[in-house]
């Protein structure tokens, strides 16, 4: 079977993929003595505690609301009893509140089955669905943490054609989604059939960069027994699995600019991350409190894809696959291309860390930049059909309204410009700067 | 362990594996064919000339950058051996070595230095120093020893005029072109190289490995040397099909003179060309019809590399109007 593998047009560059962990199967990893839960795991306003120190909390127990629409619940990760609730530093740096808990036994809620049965009967009526995806505290695990209850909401006089899942997993290094789709097929379907029966749409298209051929030749043989779900192979590009390159190479529609969302053009896009959770929320009344996270690095000992507890410390995952190794440079929660770099290992998993990545000190630093040669790489690479070479010019010089001229805001910040530039200037650091600038000086003048 | 710093910044944490280095030492490379042209045809006297100026070009960048601008030299990204080849492969073999040393100091000195140095310098710095050459010493710069092949004696310093000279002078005269045509080389030795001519220009297949190169090694993208070359092919094929007889045909003119040199090599210059394909396509085209106009209307018989400096000028108009089709952007 000969297979056209589609792809985004403009922009785009191939970092290798090292992808150490690929074969290593998801596991679970040994309880830690206490878990740091933040209470702002995701876009929108942080939760609200419900919970008090020396509070007994079992699993999966709700322990913040989510305050407001554009928030998510946050459930206990283990039980135990309620330390502190404190300000501790998060994967940005930042300290932000979260819960803290001491670990004793591990007690679940007694409606959670746990049980690896699959259920494939959806129950639960359309209403019912998005409810449950919102008492659950489910959000996009793809890295973005936007809560999926508000993207399962249509808004009214628009219309959703098409649900597309993400199962490129572009980001060199990560894994975690690759390994779901391996390890838990069928799962992913019937969650895919819950988004579909949610949104009342009867399309859904899975695309899969080439470099995944394994979980191309599960899913596509799964995807018959399916009515309405197929199958993409797409070519081997970063950045694909940006909502706006996938819509494009999956249904060849262009996410219109901020605030345009994927929904203007009649899709819904949704992580495989988010959409297993989904399944165990809505088929095994399971809360999002654990997630797989890949730790990886060309140093590491054992690459490993685990199943982590939300508020885990990364260096207990550290710990698990050998270590953290003597030359180690630098540590990146996500991938090399957008994840942060952290400045300890005492930081807490949480909903959106898709991996943590290891770099040896020899490639942790930048090299040294050179003048501009007007090669324009930049402006070859970039998806959104920008000018890096021009923006980052005028960030740098504070000329932020012809920055906004320039479209700034319309920047992915997926990093090809910086990637790519051979005077290894960081454009993408000057973007960000002139992008942050003109979004405060919208905000400003809408208000 | 623990207490060892971690290095932080934002991403991305990768970067690719070209540098400035590489790109200049790519375009090095893909001019070694037309240098050994040049050496085949030429001898000695191609040698002495590229010699003198790469060594004068690197050396001036030294000493401005290190005793005048005093700071870091940074002769070795390239930059400068590539201005120096690209002069050299701009005058006749047998120019003397104050002049090119003059014209090294005016390309690096004044084309780029005085700019601000790689990166800044609006005008291709090679032309810059080889057009001052042709203005100051028009005797020495068009004065063409014929190749070594074609000549009785190595020695003897033989000069032809070039195919280009005879055919503007003929036709202006009134000659057929038909006739004309008997009193210049085959097609087939302009091809080759086999003609008068500068140092790096007369062999079009030397250019064109350099062409496919580069192009292979993505340093440069097909828009400038295409558009250039179609411009002047189709410009000159519409004359030459209305009056076949005052007019030269349109593979003459792509195969004489710089214009695979200019095409190839110094109008595709990143540093001084435009930033998107689309405002490539107007660069290259434009640079054709000028070269057209003053080979066939102007006071030289070749303009290539007055075009492509009259057009480096329009670089930056160019770069405001020609930009990207921006992604989600509704057409109307």
């Amino acid at each position: 079977m000969a297979k056209v593998l589609k792809t985004f047009p403009i922009g785009g560059v191939h970092p290798c993929d090292n992808k150490l962990s690929a074969s290593k199967q998801i596991e679970p990893v040994v309880l830690p003595a206490t878990v740091t839960i933040p209470l702002s795991q995701h876009i929108g306003a942080p939760a609200t505690p419900i919970v008090k120190p020396l509070d007994i909390v079992k699993v999966g127990q709700l322990i913040a609301k989510a305050s407001g629409f554009v928030s998510a619940n946050i459930h206990s990760s283990v039980s135990g009893t309620v330390k502190k609730i404190d300000n501790v530093p998060d994967t940005c740096g930042y300290k932000r509140p979260a819960i803290i808990i001491d670990v004793e036994d591990d007690v679940w809620e007694n409606s959670i089955d746990r049980t690896d049965s699959l259920l494939k009967e959806i129950s639960l009526s359309q209403k019912d669905i998005v409810e449950k995806v919102q008492e659950s505290g489910i959000v996009g695990l793809g890295g973005a943490t936007f809560p999926t209850h508000v993207k399962l909401s249509v808004p009214k006089g628009k219309t959703c054609e098409y649900l597309l899942i993400n199962g490129v997993e572009c980001e060199p290094y990560l894994t975690s989604d690759h390994r779901l789709m391996l390890e838990k097929t069928e799962e992913i379907f019937v969650g895919i059939k819950i988004v579909m029966k949610a949104l009342g749409v009867s399309k859904a298209i899975i695309g899969i960069e080439n470099n995944k051929k394994d979980a191309i030749d599960k899913m596509s043989a799964i995807s018959n027994n399916y009515d309405g779900i197929s199958v993409q192979a797409l070519k081997v590009q970063y950045p694909q699995g940006g909502e706006k390159q996938l819509a494009k190479a999956l249904i060849n529609r262009e996410i219109p600019a901020p605030p345009g969302l994927p929904i203007d053009v009649g899709c819904v896009i949704q992580n495989v991350g988010t959409i297993y959770a989904i399944y165990e929320a809505v088929q095994k009344n399971k809360p999002l409190f654990e997630r797989v996270v890949t730790i990886t690095g060309r140093s590491i000992k054992n690459s490993s894809n685990f199943l982590a507890r939300i508020g885990t410390s990364i260096s207990v995952l550290i710990d698990a696959s050998g270590g953290l190794p003597g030359d180690t440079g630098k540590i990146i929660s996500g991938g090399p291309m957008m994840g942060k770099a952290l400045n300890t290992t005492d930081i807490p998993v949480s909903k959106g860390t898709s991996g943590i990545l290891i770099l040896p000190e020899q490639i942790s630093s930048r090299t040294n930049i050179s003048n501009c040669i007007r090669c324009a790489k930049c402006v070859s690479v970039c998806p959104l059909g920008l000018e890096p070479y021009l923006l980052s010019k005028l960030s740098l010089r504070s000329l932020f309204d012809k920055a906004e001229s320039e479209q700034v805001v319309n920047c992915i910040e997926c990093g090809c410009c910086s990637y790519n530039c051979p005077s290894k200037i960081p454009l993408l650091d000057f973007i960000r700067l002139g992008k942050t600038t003109v979004m405060k000086n919208i905000r400003n003048r809408t208000k | 362990m623990n207490n060892k710093l971690l290095k932080v910044s934002l991403s991305p944490h990768l970067s690719g594996k070209e540098s400035v280095k590489s790109i200049m030492y790519g375009v090095v490379i893909a001019l070694v064919p037309a240098f050994i042209a040049g050496l085949y045809f030429f001898g000695i006297g191609a040698l002495r000339v590229t010699v003198t100026a790469v060594v004068a070009c690197v050396l001036f960048e030294y000493v401005i950058q290190k005793y005048l601008l005093k700071v870091k030299p940074t002769i070795s990204d390239g930059s400068a051996i590539i201005t120096g080849l690209l002069l050299a492969y701009n005058v006749p073999s047998n120019i003397s070595a104050g002049i090119i040393i003059l014209g090294s100091l005016v390309a690096i000195g004044i084309a780029k230095m005085s700019f601000g140095g790689l990166g800044n310098n609006p005008f291709n710095p090679a032309l810059v120093g080889r057009v001052f050459l042709l203005i100051s010493f028009p005797v020495d710069m068009t004065s063409w020893p014929k190749p070594i092949v074609t000549r009785a004696s190595v020695i003897d310093a033989v000069t032809a005029a070039t195919p280009l000279a005879i055919v503007k002078e003929g036709l202006a005269g009134g000659t057929p072109y038909s006739i004309l045509l008997t009193q210049i080389p085959s097609y087939w030795d302009m091809f080759l190289g086999n003609v008068g001519g500068c140092i790096g220009e007369v062999s079009a297949l030397a250019l064109i490995i350099g062409l496919f190169y580069m192009l292979y090694k993505k340093i440069i993208t097909w828009h400038i040397p295409i558009s250039m070359t179609g411009s002047i092919f189709i410009f000159t094929g519409i004359m030459w099909l209305i009056n076949p007889q005052a007019n030269a045909d349109p593979v003459f003119h792509i195969l004489t003179g710089g214009v695979l040199l200019g095409a190839i090599f110094m109008a595709t210059d990143m540093v001084t060309s435009p930033m998107t394909p689309k405002g490539m396509l107007i660069f290259g085209s434009a640079i054709g019809i000028l070269t057209v106009i003053i080979r066939v209307y102007g006071a030289y018989p070749e303009g290539v590399s007055f075009s492509i400096l009259i057009m480096n000028a329009f670089v930056p108009i160019i770069n405001r109007f020609c930009k990207p089709k921006r992604f989600g952007e509704i057409i109307k």
